[in-house]
């Protein structure tokens, strides 16, 4: 899998201008400020994870780069008219809600003025659906899908506009390993087809070890770049206040928590 | 058979029939956003509200209560959403505080200047009796301008109710949009006050919504169900006051309750998994912003 990811960074030209820019920005949420002095740029080369623990201000981070969220000091700059697509967490939806798969996606196209979708846009569904994998469950309701499928929709929702940066909030927790690398795959596609990739995570070994580039972050950015370049004991543990340790294995970076829970041996 | 086509030889009953109908169906229509959006709270509340607003038009110039009392609704609703978004204060909060203090205003100016005689207990609780052309017209405007907007506005009412953070990131404008719903709810329990009655014109925007989710996963069919569980129970409602002599709110609203719990017995425990969570006042986390 690490050697997909990279093969498809190194397909993108890395000439693009950047998409959004954050400058010495401040954010938070009425009185309290979870980001402080928070300087960040965003291209279609960009394949980042933005890493930190609970509560550091990742999703924060997300909402300022997606302008759902205005900082409370400092500038972004954002691209005029920049298409940004945005996947939610899984568990921030109401599953319950009377939608098939297909009526789901195509609520990103919500500017059309009659209900029923167009034969143009039923063929765009289609294609959608089928590129990852989930052609056959159009017509299902979304709370029969695994989570894999669901996040593979939610991919679908945002893929059908044709965004140039698409922003994704933890979009491998709660699914299976299998699912996980299947994700990941599929970003490395949209990235080397040109696309912009913003991910969360504080999956340390599962998804960050396999990004071409962090940022690291806990209410401040902690450090910025490859993974050998911030995947670091001193980093990670002003990242998540914790020691850890980092080993290689077969030209992995593996991080161990030594502070974890061990099984006991008589 | 002439026993039961007795009252349509009345051109009252005929006029309260067809408002009962058509009402009920608008509520049962404005209600499937209302109920998956969680805000069946919202729906009692502004019913409330617009008492206050319907007690001062009637009193002061009556023949102007749709407009007074439409604004007095419509303010009500933007006042809620507004207090309940820019302020600590939650929806629950600002709704209790807003519609009360009016209903309260209702209760007093009649009690003032008024009598607590029919007027009172038929925005109570609904009657037919002095249903004019006008608010038939007005009933007429207010569910052919809900179901344009509606129509024209399908998806992105749909996003919204769905998801709203996502929904306002990918272009839709999701303050407009919930204002939008906001004065169709008010407009709708405005003109169907007269007929279903304040307290109980919350039930009719809940019991056919929750009714067509426990039928169908599908939205579309939902909002079709829906409408027509509405207008069904008003008909049917509307003709049992008569024969019962009860208010033709209260008869409506016992309809609707008999049907559900038919559909309940029908649809057992797929019918209850379908319809869990849409009695939440609680917002979802995509509501309440994850950090």
């Amino acid at each position: 899998m690490p050697s997909t990811l990279s093969d498809s960074t190194a397909r993108v030209a890395h000439v693009s201008s950047p998409l959004i820019s954050l400058r010495s920005v401040d954010a938070g949420y009425r009185n309290s400020t979870v980001l402080h002095d928070v300087t960040l740029s965003v291209s279609r080369d960009s394949f980042t994870g933005i890493v930190g623990p609970s509560g550091a201000g990742k999703t924060t981070l997300l909402r300022l780069l997606l302008g759902s969220m205005k900082p409370q000091r400092g500038v972004i700059d954002r691209a005029a008219r920049l298409p940004v697509s945005y996947v939610p967490q899984l568990e921030t939806v109401d599953w319950n809600f009377p939608a098939t798969v297909s009526e789901c996606v195509l609520m990103s196209r919500a500017a059309r003025r009659v209900p029923w979708a167009s034969r143009a846009e039923r063929g765009e569904v289609a294609a959608v659906l089928d590129r990852l994998g989930i052609g056959d469950l159009g017509e299902r309701h979304i709370r029969e899908l695994s989570g894999g499928q669901q996040q593979r929709m939610f991919l679908a929702r945002a893929l059908i506009r044709k965004p140039q940066l698409l922003l994704l909030d933890e979009p491998t927790s709660g699914v299976d390993i299998s699912t996980r690398h299947a994700v990941l795959h599929l970003l490395a596609d949209l990235h080397a087809d040109g696309m912009g990739i913003v991910l969360t995570t504080h999956d340390l070994n599962g998804i960050a070890a396999h990004l071409p580039h962090l940022v690291c972050v806990n209410k401040h950015i902690v450090a910025e770049g490859t993974p050998e370049e911030v995947i670091t004991p001193d980093v990670l543990e002003e990242t998540f206040g914790a020691q850890m340790e980092v080993l290689q294995h077969l030209g992995m970076l593996v991080v161990v928590d030594p502070g974890g829970p061990r099984r006991m041996v008589s | 058979m002439d026993t039961l086509l007795d009252p349509l030889s009345y051109a009252f009953f005929q006029k309260g029939l067809i408002v009962a109908t058509i009402s009920g169906a608008l509520l049962g229509f404005i209600g499937v956003y209302i109920v998956l959006r969680g805000m069946s709270y919202i729906g009692h509340g502004l019913s409330h509200a617009i008492f206050g607003g319907y007690a001062a038009m009637q009193l002061f110039a009556a023949q102007l209560y749709v407009l007074g009392a439409g604004l007095w609704g419509v303010a009500s609703a933007l006042a809620i959403t507004n207090v309940a978004r820019r302020s600590r204060l939650g929806a629950d909060a600002a709704i209790g505080v807003v519609t009360t203090a009016s209903f309260a205003l209702g209760v007093a100016l009649f009690a003032r200047f008024g009598s607590s005689g029919p007027a009172f207990d038929n925005a109570l609780f609904g009657s037919i009796l002095g249903i004019t052309n006008a608010q038939i017209f007005w009933l007429l405007v207010v569910t052919a301008f809900t179901g344009i907007v509606v129509f024209t506005r399908y998806r992105a009412l749909m996003f919204t109710t769905f998801d709203p953070e996502v929904a306002n990131v990918s272009g839709v404008r999701t303050g407009r949009t919930e204002a939008l719903l906001m004065v169709m709810l008010s407009l709708a329990i405005l003109v169907t006050l007269t007929v279903i009655g304040v307290t109980l014109v919350a039930a009719m925007l809940v019991i056919p919504a929750v009714i067509a989710r426990m039928l169908t996963d599908s939205f579309a069919k939902m909002l079709v169900l829906s409408t027509v569980v509405g207008s069904f129970a008003g008909l049917v409602g509307m003709y049992a006051s008569y024969f019962a002599e009860v208010p033709s709110g209260a008869m409506i609203v016992l309809v609707g309750a008999v049907i559900f719990i038919i559909v309940l017995a029908a649809t057992g425990a797929r019918g209850l998994r379908r319809s869990a969570g849409l009695d939440s006042h609680t917002e979802t986390p995509a509501r309440q912003g994850v950090r």
